[in-house]
């Protein structure tokens, strides 16, 4: 028996493990992965496509946008579905973003975006939003699966391989030039016409 | 007769003028046959192109006034009210930087021939006029050469 002095905290513990006998310990052990699997399982469960689009205002806005794209669908059926871009892979910054979500709960009970019209106005601040987190992280969400070093300028087009190349030594990240890859872009002020909105796209 | 009834047999005679001719002449008009073959406007033609040309070098115009073609991929640009893709690159603040081809300065121009600072708005449309390119067979066999400038 390694018993330290009796007041020492690893000590009582111990006691405690001695107290309950082996098997109620292993039950709790038990019982405790049980209920971090659950907690897990219905965090992953709001990671999920079916569940994003359960929400009105995204299944008819951004989901129908992004149903004509390439992340949609493709030649290869290598998809990207909303967590994918939208939460992080991480743990911590996966919880971090699931507990921001709440305002995205708190938006929806309240209706904020919940007509085309009121999307549509509020699609810049959206978007923006969006851009800026991606820029914060360097693309991480894209680099999940887009490897900047295991790209093959080879096999991309004569446009696409300059781009990347010149981009990449210019310090961009994905974000800068690939806006509006997934979801419709808000009005960008191109200076052709009546002007728009201030948003330029900054590449 | 009456000035109400004149009228209506005036209008009779006309409309019959301008229709009648052309349909007896319809019969006899070579039959014309685009893409979508004999399948008529609401049902789904049975075309396939699908292999687009990728990116590739200008191509040479056939005729002076053609707009020209285009000779990259456009998967997934979309021109919208928004947004038009093609001006991302193609304008005149963004060509050089792109190494892309700027518009050309009869884009400009309003219906009443105003010049206007940037594109106008009947020109806002590309795709109306200018399309890339499928590597398949051409829909009528011919031998067209260009003459003039382009004449060699």
């Amino acid at each position: 028996m390694s018993q330290q002095q009796n007041g020492s905290w690893l000590g009582r513990v111990w006691g405690w493990l001695k107290r309950i006998g082996p098997w109620t310990a292993i039950g709790l052990f038990a019982g405790g992965v049980i209920a971090w699997g659950g907690f897990n399982w219905s965090l992953e469960l709001t990671n999920t496509e079916r569940f994003c689009i359960s929400c009105h205002e995204m299944q008819e806005n951004v989901f129908k946008e992004y149903r004509n794209t390439v992340h949609y669908t493709n030649r290869t059926g290598v998809r990207a579905t909303c967590p994918d871009c939208h939460v992080p892979r991480e743990w911590v910054h996966k919880i971090v973003r699931k507990i921001q979500a709440s305002n995205e709960l708190w938006h929806h009970m309240l209706g904020s975006v919940d007509t085309p019209e009121k999307f549509n106005a509020k699609r810049l601040v959206l978007a923006q939003h969006e851009w800026d987190r991606m820029k914060k992280t360097d693309s991480r969400e894209c680099r999940n699966c887009h490897g900047y070093d295991y790209m093959d300028y080879t096999e991309q087009g004569r446009r696409s391989s300059a781009q990347h190349i010149k981009g990449f030594s210019e310090g961009k990240t994905c974000i800068d030039c690939h806006q509006g890859i997934a979801h419709a872009l808000p009005p960008i002020e191109q200076n052709i016409g009546a002007p728009k909105e201030q948003v330029t796209l900054s590449r | 007769m009456r000035a109400s009834t004149l009228r209506v047999v005036i209008t009779g005679f006309a409309w019959a003028a301008l229709t009648l001719p052309a349909g007896a002449q319809a019969q006899n008009a070579p039959k014309i046959e685009s893409l979508r073959g004999d399948v008529p406007v609401e049902a789904t033609s049975n075309t396939d192109i699908s292999n687009w040309e990728g990116d590739q070098h200008a191509i040479p115009r056939d005729f002076v006034q053609q707009p020209p073609l285009i000779p990259h991929s456009i998967k997934g640009y979309t021109v919208t009210k928004n947004f038009n893709k093609c001006m991302d690159c193609h304008s005149w603040s963004r060509y050089k930087e792109k190494g892309a081809v700027k518009i050309s300065l009869t884009h400009f121009k309003d219906r009443d021939g105003n010049e206007l600072s940037n594109l106008s708005p009947r020109r806002y449309f590309c795709l109306q006029c200018h399309v890339p390119q499928a590597n398949t067979t051409p829909l009528v066999e011919n031998t067209f050469k260009p003459v003039g400038a382009l004449a060699k």
